[in-house]
Order: structure tokens, then C-alpha cells, then sequence
């Protein structure tokens, strides 16, 4: 999707500092932001977009939450497990957590990796990130169904307001499903970097354009969004 | 007058960015069909959502006649009433207006006007489609569903719009629902290229202030939508998870049917909220392209450059951003907190401002110009008059105290249909008499346009202006019939039957206008690459209608604004964007 050259003829010593030179992309031709490309620029905006999704989602929920006057479960004790013979409060949401954020760093170094052209380190690295979102996702499995085992049901749960499950569900269920779409992309473009797709400029099966090694990053974008989406429902649905 | 040039023309830098292989269509399939080429894409877009707005206009009729007429036609009952207004209005909003205007004249215009040689992503562009069309289909399929189409109303509130009392509580709630989803999915593929083409892959030479104001409308009402549409998702699953899941997201406990439902402890006002966070900068993001493609209308067929262009790009600008902050103004009666109804009501007085620049600027355009009445420019004048007065009655309604009696009256009806029926309606019609000759390479029918016209101008005034009177009466709006109610005097519904005449008179005079379109693709007259002798882009492509990849061998260049009308001492009274500056030069030299 990088289809696009990164280099910026005003680059060097004619270029303005600060926000001088930001005015200056902006008022100048052909590109707004300079040594961006095509298939980056267009990950950003969609990720702003996705935040709107998502901040709609958890605003919702915290009018429910905030509004009903029902008792709200507590989440330390809905999230709690017996582990080794002890009540540890939302073990299994701290080690998803820590799961997730690692897989921001083994993501960022399959970026790093994957400028270098080692085409084997990255892919590698992507197939680990990869394994932690599957992770991710297979404890959250075990978490829904933990409490749907409880009796937890998207329209009732045994300890207080209705929209405690209703939420819970979406939300999770939203991020998720972010979550496993990642999975599925990390994967593929593991798979065309072990292949040397991006060496040889294979073209995509779809889109029949060439492949770069950028396309890496613009996956890293996404994942790392995913991540801070997390960190989000982590603090507004689990801690507060 | 001395000849100032708007911007100083400076060196043009070299490319930045190699140029891209377009995808080449190897058969007929992938050329007319699944073609990746925004400009057939452009076609595909604008035949889906004209045929489901043709729906849309029967709707219309539908209801004009039951209320003009009540009683007199058993075909039409109460509930299949509600159904025609729901559908009529979400209809002509989401799926004619939005996807006209940014899937429609967006793709057609955006890589030609810009000078591109394509949108940046042709396969997701085309995805962005056939989504678009699945969703249209989806909503179409209501039709012949058990129950049919939902009849909530296009705001589609809760609790009503999932309770049994509501008409199409069983089917057409959900696929309304998965439809709207649907649409969002796609709508954001096609909108990421738009505003990724504009921001990105601009040809050389044109800046940021160099765009005409079309692209200027059409790329902040994508960028808009890119924020606002996230709103509507929401609400729609959610709303979704209500009626199928029964979570009660926007559902309070109530009785149903004599029996206490299965709901509890939701909140209505919660989607009202996320509805209108929505649905206000909805209004803008079918507004603003109709503001940028009018602003080049006028300016085109004045002959004369735009007044104010930087004003008119922050006007822009500035309307997208406060649009995003004053969408509780549409619910003063809801219940909401009452004094958040005093912050509302300001930001939404403020936005008069930008939008008076914008009026102001188009009438010091005309002002002195060498003003050729053609179609187009008179559509364009007949947008700016119908602009000024549903904007008028916006500010009846954006106050609280005015807004409180007015609620749910025939006012707001004709308010609405005014400022973001009609007047879109306006632009859309105008541009199509104006880009038809480069889309087919054919005039339309010139007489027959200006009878559309009038018909339709003096059509739209007929039945709108009326309708504010019914509204101050207090005739409310969504009634079924208004029954013998002691306040509504016999002259009013003599009133509702005119104006149904008159409605259905309008409706059939747009068959004139499917005519003149599909007479004038095979007999109108051969238009040339310039007919309206313009200086943007899309007229200077080497072929007419335009080829695969727009501009042939060479991107084009380019050296000016936009507007460069009846220059004095330059040879034409219009310089192409892409004219070297020598060239002009030369003309003036000559000329002194």
C-alpha cells in the first residue's frame, strides 16, 4: 500500500522549522503531509474514526452506568479468581493487559525488523504478536464464558443492574472482535514477508498493487491502537 | 480596475510522488461493472441512490395524498402512513442525499478536479460501492418483508420504534438497523480515499488554495462524516442489541400492551444524544458540497471570480467544526436538562455567521457579473434564495422559546424540507445539468431544462411556503389526519389539498428531467470538452468524457486558482488552472 516515494524535495536546509514548516506542507501542493504515505495517512484517519466508535461505545456505557439506580456489580469482585488458594480481585483482566501490551512490543520491534528487510525476524515477531492476540482473545473467551456461566446474560445478571451484562458484552465484544481481526492481518502479512513479497514487489491478490515493507508499520498503527483502546476499557470498565 | 493576481504564482516544485500503475480492466466485467475507476464508480453511486430517491418520491406522493385528501383513498392506513415517513425521510437523507453528493459528485469530481489520476485506493473504493448497494438493498427488501418497513419515524427513537405498537416492529426495525450499519461500513471506505485523495494526491502546482471550493465542500462533509457517522453506528447496534438481544441500552421499564416489557433502566435521551451527534452534522455534510459546488456554479456562470475565496474555505471550515456542537438543538422538548438548552441555542446562532459570509459572498459574486441564465446557474439562483429562507426559520427554531410551540409542527416540516430538501435538492440538479457534458460528452436539452426548472422552483416554493403557515396554526406534523380538531379552521385543509396538487404536479414534472436525461445521452447536442468555457481541472481533460488514469500521458500542472474569470487584459474572459503564466503574459502584453 506504500506506494508512495518518502522523499520531500524541501527537505534539508531550505525546509522551515516548527510550525512554520507544518504552515508550509499544509499551504503547499501535492501533499499535505509530506513523507506520508498513501496507505498510511488513510490508517490514521481511520483510526480516528474508530476512536469516535469507540469513545461513543464507552460513553454510552458510563451514561448507563452513571444514570441507573440499580446497583452496579462490582467489578473487582465479578472479575476476581481463586488462583493458588488465594482471591486475587481482576487477575485475569492484569494478565490480559499484560499480555496485550507486550504484544505492542514485539509488534513495534517487527516494525523496526521489518525496515531492516529482515524479513525472518519480522515475520517471526508479527507470528508472536499474533500469538499474544490470540491470547488475548482465547482469556477473554474464558472470562465471557466465566460469567455466562454465572448467569450473567446480556439483558440480566444476578448482582445488580441489567446493563452491567449489556455493556460488558458490547464492549468486549467490540474490542474483540478488533482484536481478532488484527490476528487474522497479522498473520497474512506474516506470511508475505517470510514469501518476500515486499523484496520483490509481489502485487497484492486483491488490490493488484505492489507491496512495501511499510505496510508492517501501517499494521503496527492499528495494532497499537487496539492496545490503547484496551488500556481505555481497562480503566473505565474494570477499575472504576 | 487594476489587475492584481490572487496568488503569486511561484515556481511549480518537481513531483514528490512517482506516479501510481493504475489497474488496467481486462474485461468488460471488470471496466463497466466491478470497475475500479472512480469516474464509473461516480455513475454507479449516482443511478443506485437516484432509483432509491425515486422511491422515495413515490413515498412522498403516497403521503401528500392522504393528507390532502383524507379518507378518500383506502389504500393508505395509519400504519402504512408512518411507514411512508419513515422511509421517505431516511431515504432521501442517508441514502439519496449523502451518498449523491459525497459517493455521487465525490468520486466524479474529487481525482478530476485535484489532478489525479484515480482515487488513492480504486479496489476499496469499489467495495465502498457494492457495500453501499447491499445496504440499499437491504433497506429496499423492507418493502416485502412481514410487517414491512419500520414505521418509527426517520429519527427512529425509542422506546416506540422497537415497542409492538410500532408498524414494522418485527422485520423492519432490524434490517433498518443492519441497513444503516451496512451503509456506514461502506460509506467509510469510499471516504477515507476522498479525503486521502485530496489530502495526498493533489497534482503539482495545487495547493490547498488552489482547490476549487467544490472539493473544498465535498472533503470537509467527508471529513465530517468520517466523525459523525461513528454516532449513528452506535446507536444502531445498540439499538439492534435492544429489540434482538432485549439488552435495554435506550430502554426504560414500561408497560407494553397492558403487560410490564422486559426492559428496564435504559435511557431514551441516550440515543436521542447519540442520534443527533449524528444527525446534526448530518445536515452539513449534505449541505456543505452543496455550498462548494454552488459557490463554482455562480462563479462559472457569472463570469466572474468567487468573492472572498479564502472567507468562503474558513466558512467552510468553521461550519464543520461548530456543526459538531450544536446538536442538542434538536431536542429542546426531549427532556433534557433545560438549560443545557441555552447553550445550544447560542452555538447554533453562531453558526449563522459562517453561513451569512457564505450567502453574502455568492450575491457579491453575481453583483455586476456578466451573469449567462443557463440551467445550472439557475438552479444555483434558486438554491441561494431557498437557502436564505430555510435558514431564516432556522433561527426561528434554534431559539428555545420560539422552538417550544413550534416542536412537532408542520414548521419544522417546511424548515427542514427547505434548507436541506429543497435547496440541496437545488445543487444537485444544477450540477447535474452542469457535469452532465463531461460525463457523457452531451448537452442536456436546454428547454426542457429551464421548464424543470421553473416547475420546480415555483413548485417547491408552492408547497413549502404553506406548510410554514400550517405550522404556526399548530397543525402538527407525522398525523395520520388532523380529524375536526376546533383550532384547525376549514381553510387549512383546503390549504394541504392544494399543496398535494401542487406536490404531485412537482413530482411528475421531474419525469421530464429522467427524459431529458436519457434522451439527451443518445440526440443532445455534442458538447466539447468545455462547453461552459470553465478554468478547473476536470474541463481540461485531453478526452471528453474522460479516459481511464483522466489526463492521458502527462498530469496536468497547475499555475492558479481556480477562478480566474474575465481577467482584464488577458485574451479569454476564463485562464485554465493548468495555463503556464507565460502564455497569459503574452495575451497581456499584446493587449497593452
Amino acid at each position: 500500500m506504500a506506494e508512495t516515494a518518502l522523499t520531500h524535495p524541501s527537505e534539508g536546509p531550505g525546509r522551515l522549522p516548527g510550525w512554520r514548516g507544518i504552515a508550509a506542507d499544509w499551504a503547499s501542493d501535492q501533499r499535505a503531509f509530506k513523507n506520508v504515505s498513501w496507505g498510511k495517512a488513510m490508517m490514521w484517519i481511520f483510526l480516528l474514526s474508530d476512536t469516535f466508535i469507540f469513545s461513543c461505545f464507552l460513553l454510552s456505557y458510563m451514561t448507563a452506568r452513571m444514570s441507573t439506580t440499580v446497583p452496579w456489580p462490582n467489578p473487582s469482585e465479578v472479575f476476581a479468581l481463586n488462583f493458588a488458594g488465594k482471591h486475587i480481585p481482576l487477575i485475569l483482566i492484569a494478565i490480559m493487559t499484560f499480555i496485550l501490551i507486550s504484544s505492542s512490543g514485539t509488534m513495534a520491534m517487527a516494525v523496526n525488523f521489518g525496515y531492516r528487510r529482515d524479513r525472518v525476524r519480522t515475520a517471526a515477531l508479527m507470528l508472536v504478536t499474533a500469538a499474544f492476540g490470540a491470547t488475548f482473545v482465547g482469556m477473554q473467551a474464558f472470562e465471557w464464558t466465566k460469567l455466562i456461566m454465572e448467569g450473567v446474560r446480556p439483558w440480566g445478571n444476578p448482582w445488580g443492574a441489567p446493563q452491567f451484562g449489556a455493556s460488558f458484552f458490547m464492549i468486549t465484544g467490540f474490542h474483540g472482535t478488533h482484536v481478532t481481526i488484527g490476528v487474522i492481518f497479522l498473520i497474512a502479512i506474516a506470511r508475505k514477508v517470510l514469501r518476500g513479497d515486499f523484496d520483490v514487489e509481489r502485487r497484492g491478490f486483491f488490490t493488484s498493487r505492489k507491496g512495501y515493507y511499510e505496510i508492517v508499520e501501517i499494521m503496527g498503527l492499528y495494532w497499537h491502537f487496539v492496545d490503547l483502546v484496551w488500556v481505555f476499557i481497562f480503566a473505565l470498565f474494570y477499575l472504576w | 480596475m487594476v489587475d492584481i493576481p490572487y496568488d503569486r504564482i511561484a515556481d511549480i516544485p518537481p513531483a514528490e510522488v512517482p506516479e501510481v500503475e493504475l489497474y488496467h480492466p481486462r474485461s468488460w466485467w471488470t471496466r463497466y461493472v466491478f470497475s475500479q475507476d472512480a469516474k464509473v464508480i461516480a455513475v454507479q453511486y449516482a443511478l443506485t441512490a437516484s432509483a432509491i430517491g425515486l422511491v422515495a418520491l413515490v413515498l412522498s406522493w403516497l403521503m401528500r395524498l392522504q393528507l390532502g385528501f383524507p379518507g378518500t383513498f383506502s389504500f393508505i392506513d395509519a400504519n402504512q402512513y408512518l411507514q411512508f415517513i419513515t422511509m421517505h425521510g431516511m431515504i432521501m437523507v442517508i441514502y439519496l442525499l449523502t451518498a449523491l453528493f459525497l459517493g455521487g459528485f465525490g468520486n466524479y469530481l474529487i481525482p478530476l478536479m485535484v489532478g489525479a489520476r484515480d482515487m488513492v485506493f480504486p479496489y476499496v473504493n469499489m467495495l465502498s460501492y457494492w457495500v453501499y448497494l447491499l445496504a440499499v438493498l437491504v433497506l429496499a427488501s423492507t418493502f416485502f418483508v412481514p410487517g414491512g418497513p419500520t414505521g418509527a419515524g426517520w429519527t427512529l427513537y425509542p422506546p416506540q420504534a422497537i415497542l409492538s405498537g410500532t408498524p414494522g416492529q418485527d422485520w423492519g426495525i432490524i434490517l433498518m438497523m443492519s441497513s444503516l450499519i451496512l451503509f456506514i461500513i461502506g460509506f467509510t471506505m469510499g471516504g477515507l480515499n476522498y479525503v486521502v485523495t485530496v489530502l495526498q494526491a493533489r497534482t503539482r502546482g495545487m495547493t490547498l488554495m488552489r482547490l476549487p471550493l467544490t472539493v473544498w465542500g465535498i472533503f470537509t462533509a467527508t471529513v465530517m462524516a468520517l466523525l459523525a457517522f461513528p454516532a449513528l453506528f452506535v446507536a444502531s447496534v445498540m439499538l439492534l442489541l435492544d429489540r434482538l438481544l432485549g439488552t435495554s441500552f435506550f430502554m426504560p421499564s414500561l408497560v407494553e400492551m397492558g403487560q410490564l416489557s422486559k426492559y428496564g433502566g435504559g435511557s431514551p435521551l441516550l440515543f436521542q444524544h447519540l442520534f443527533w451527534f449524528f444527525g446534526h452534522p448530518e445536515v452539513y455534510i449534505v449541505a456543505l458540497p452543496a455550498f462548494g459546488i454552488v459557490s463554482d456554479l455562480i462563479s462559472t456562470h457569472a463570469r466572474k471570480n468567487i468573492f472572498g475565496y479564502r472567507m468562503m474555505v474558513w466558512a467552510i471550515v468553521a461550519i464543520g467544526a461548530l456543526s459538531f456542537l450544536v446538536w442538542a438543538h434538536h431536542m429542546y422538548v426531549s427532556g433534557m436538562f433545560p438549560q443545557f438548552g441555552y447553550f445550544f441555542a447560542t452555538t447554533t446562532l453562531i453558526i449563522a455567521i459562517p453561513t451569512a459570509i457564505k450567502v453574502y459572498n455568492w450575491v457579491l459574486t453575481l453583483w455586476r457579473g456578466d451573469i449567462h441564465l443557463r440551467v445550472p446557474m439557475l438552479f444555483a439562483l434558486g438554491f441561494i434564495i431557498t437557502f436564505v429562507n430555510g435558514g431564516l426559520t432556522g433561527l426561528f427554531l434554534g431559539n428555545v422559546v420560539v422552538d417550544v410551540p413550534l416542536s412537532d409542527t408542520m414548521f419544522v416540516v417546511a424548515h427542514f424540507h427547505m434548507v436541506m430538501g429543497v435547496a440541496p435538492i437545488m445543487v444537485v440538479l444544477g450540477a447535474i445539468y452542469h457535469w452532465y457534458p463531461k460525463v457523457t460528452g452531451r448537452m442536456l436539452n436546454d428547454a426542457l431544462g429551464k421548464f424543470h426548472f421553473w416547475v420546480t422552483f415555483l413548485g417547491a416554493y408552492l408547497i413549502f411556503f404553506p406548510m410554514h403557515y400550517l405550522g404556526l396554526l399548530g397543525v402538527p406534523r407525522r398525523y395520520f389526519e388532523l380529524g375536526d380538531a376546533a383550532f384547525i379552521p376549514p381553510s387549512a385543509h383546503s390549504l394541504n389539498a392544494f399543496i398535494s396538487v401542487v406536490a404531485l404536479t412537482v413530482g411528475f414534472s421531474q419525469m421530464v428531467f429522467l427524459f431529458n436525461l436519457a434522451w439527451s445521452l443518445f440526440k443532445g447536442e455534442a458538447s466539447g470538452g468545455n462547453p461552459w468555457r470553465a478554468t478547473t481541472l476536470e474541463w481540461q481533460t485531453p478526452e471528453t468524457p474522460p479516459g481511464h488514469g483522466n489526463w492521458g500521458k502527462e498530469l496536468p500542472v497547475v499555475y492558479r486558482w481556480a477562478y480566474d474569470y474575465s481577467v482584464p487584459g488577458a485574451g479569454e474572459d476564463f485562464i485554465p488552472q493548468n495555463q503556464p503564466p507565460r502564455a497569459t503574459q503574452v495575451v497581456q502584453g499584446a493587449a497593452s
